[in-house]
């Protein structure tokens, strides 16, 4: 690589602003993940496929609908949340009423995730799925004139619309009543049953919060890289669940400063590390196993007690 | 009309039994204790108060009304409120969180719910001054102040009250029953579960005393005090 790219100010703003982005998704999609591990104790395995979809509906509306992006958004993550929901009445609750221990709830969001992704195979083929340039708008903004750090609108919309939710999240979940009512649910399920409250309407409302995170996440994502695709989930599946304990499981903070680290690291290995775009993800899993070595609980995390 | 009236309860954990068949009631505006060894099912019966499980059969009316059926955030909303064993507290929530979440099935105005958080903190003042604190950083008894405080909140018309001494320091244990008749006082009927029998019946109007999920002896508490046989079993000595 060029060596004079290390000490230029521009190609270090660019990358931080392209990893910041990047960060920004992944903590969106942890945000949601999350918040359903802290209530649940089980990790939603469906959340990835979750998130493809909605990177569909958001395409439909808005590629073959002709919507604008701010009704793609909210699209998204309406059909989020009602998928979510649905995983909550036809995978969760089932078993949870049966008594099920957690890995077969696991294992029953797994199923579900298969099915999600092998109906989006049946109904959009394979090949991916791309914005036409009139949603995209191709010509980004320039901070500092031509040759400045590069913008683009997708990436101006993407870390709005994140920090909008992570925000909005935060207050929901530290001031309002229910956000506090989720908060007691997944501090002690017994305990919050004690005070009168409706264990199973609070797990509905967390899925419907998760999943419509999840829908933004999808639709951002899908914006980003210009390609759809029913096998999209994998890609963040793993990275998704990485920031999640990176930031300390169920931890909502957590999963917004994991998922910035992780943006940040990944991008900054592509563009400072020779050959970097092929060892990325070694280099950020190296670093997150250093941290969890630091502090096995995550950045964010004191433990068990220290959840949503 | 009894506030309380069970009759023929059973609760069972697969094969085994741990309520056999319990009847008794509970008079509005008493301190009702209930005494027996571990194991003697007093537990499993406040559990199937609660509606956390589920009784095998039997009926229990409460304010006249079969709650044996409703789902335990129902029976809150009806008025019996149960602080379990081991508190219970929402750990990773602030005292005030605790206190206002105790509050989550009021109807009434925000004002009395209001007049009701002063009350709880009037009543125990340690909690006042930790109201920003995590719940999970309070000492034993404050947990014990705070699981308490927080189920006024609901404004109970019973208060079912399992092992609240326990673990506490001899000092502490005084003061939590002194609050508990003061609670009693201000009109709310309490059922009350204790491991510390001589210092429950003390404050208790009545007792029952539970031996392998079932009812052993009831009668009112000085009779029970001075009943050889109950001291000899359940009360050591003095």
């Amino acid at each position: 690589m060029d060596l004079s790219l290390l000490a230029d100010p521009v190609f270090l703003a660019q990358n931080l602003v392209d990893g910041l982005s990047r960060g920004a998704l992944y903590g969106v999609y942890a945000m949601g993940f999350t918040l359903i591990f802290g209530v649940l104790d089980i990790l939603n395995l469906a959340h990835a496929a979750t998130f493809m979809w909605c990177a569909f509906v958001g395409w439909l509306i808005m590629a073959a609908g002709g919507a604008p992006l701010p009704l793609g958004l909210v699209a998204a993550m309406i059909a989020g949340a009602a998928i979510a929901l649905m995983l909550e009445f036809v995978a969760f609750r089932p078993l949870r009423r049966e008594g099920a221990d957690k890995l077969s709830s696991m294992i029953s969001s797994i199923g579900a995730s298969l099915i999600m992704v092998s109906v989006a195979e049946a109904v959009f083929g394979v090949q991916t799925r791309r914005f036409p340039n009139s949603v995209l708008n191709p010509k980004p903004f320039f901070i500092g004139g031509a040759g400045g750090v590069r913008i683009s609108r997708a990436q101006i919309l993407i870390l709005a619309a994140s920090v909008l939710l992570m925000v909005a999240l935060g207050l929901f979940i530290r001031k309002s009543r229910m956000g506090k009512a989720i908060r007691a649910v997944a501090a002690s399920q017994k305990a919050a049953r004690l005070l009168g409250i409706d264990v199973n309407s609070v797990i509905v409302v967390t899925f419907l919060v998760g999943g419509a995170l999840a829908g933004a996440a999808g639709i951002l994502v899908a914006l980003l890289t210009n390609n759809i695709v029913p096998g999209m989930g994998n890609q963040i599946e793993l990275r998704g669940l990485a920031v999640v304990i990176l930031g300390g499981m169920g931890n909502i903070e957590g999963a917004v400063v994991g998922g910035f680290l992780l943006g940040l690291v990944e991008t900054l290995t592509i563009a400072y590390v020779p050959g970097g775009s092929d060892i990325k993800d070694a280099i950020a899993f190296l670093i997150l196993f250093i941290i969890l070595l630091v502090k096995p609980n995550g950045i964010m995390g004191r433990g068990k007690a220290d959840r949503a | 009309m009894s506030l309380l009236e069970v009759r023929d309860l059973e609760v069972r954990y697969g094969s085994i039994e741990a309520v056999r068949g319990l009847s008794f009631s509970v008079e509005a505006g008493a301190i009702v204790a209930v005494i027996g060894a571990n194991g003697a099912g007093k537990s499993s019966t406040l559990l199937a108060l609660s509606g956390l499980v589920r009784a095998s059969s039997g009926s229990i009316a409460f304010g006249g009304r079969d709650i044996a059926a409703l789902r335990p955030d129902r029976i809150v909303r009806a008025g019996l409120v149960q602080v379990p064993e081991g508190r219970a507290i929402l750990a990773p929530l602030t005292v005030a969180e605790n206190i206002e979440l105790g509050a989550w099935t009021r109807r009434d105005a925000a004002a009395e719910v209001a007049k009701d958080e002063e009350r709880v903190y009037a009543l125990f003042p340690r909690l006042a001054e930790r109201r920003l604190q995590l719940a999970g950083s309070l000492s034993g008894g404050e947990q014990q102040m705070l699981a308490i405080g927080r189920a006024l909140m609901a404004a109970p018309k019973l208060l079912l009250l399992d092992e609240p001494s326990m673990g506490l320091a001899p000092m502490l244990v005084s003061a939590i029953f002194e609050t508990i008749a003061e609670i009693r006082r201000s009109g709310t009927t309490i059922l009350l579960v204790e491991q510390n029998a001589r210092q429950a019946l003390r404050i208790a109007d009545s007792g029952l005393v539970l031996a392998h999920g079932r009812l052993f002896k009831r009668g009112p508490s000085e009779e029970l005090l001075a009943d050889p046989a109950i001291v000899e079993a359940f009360l050591g000595k003095a």
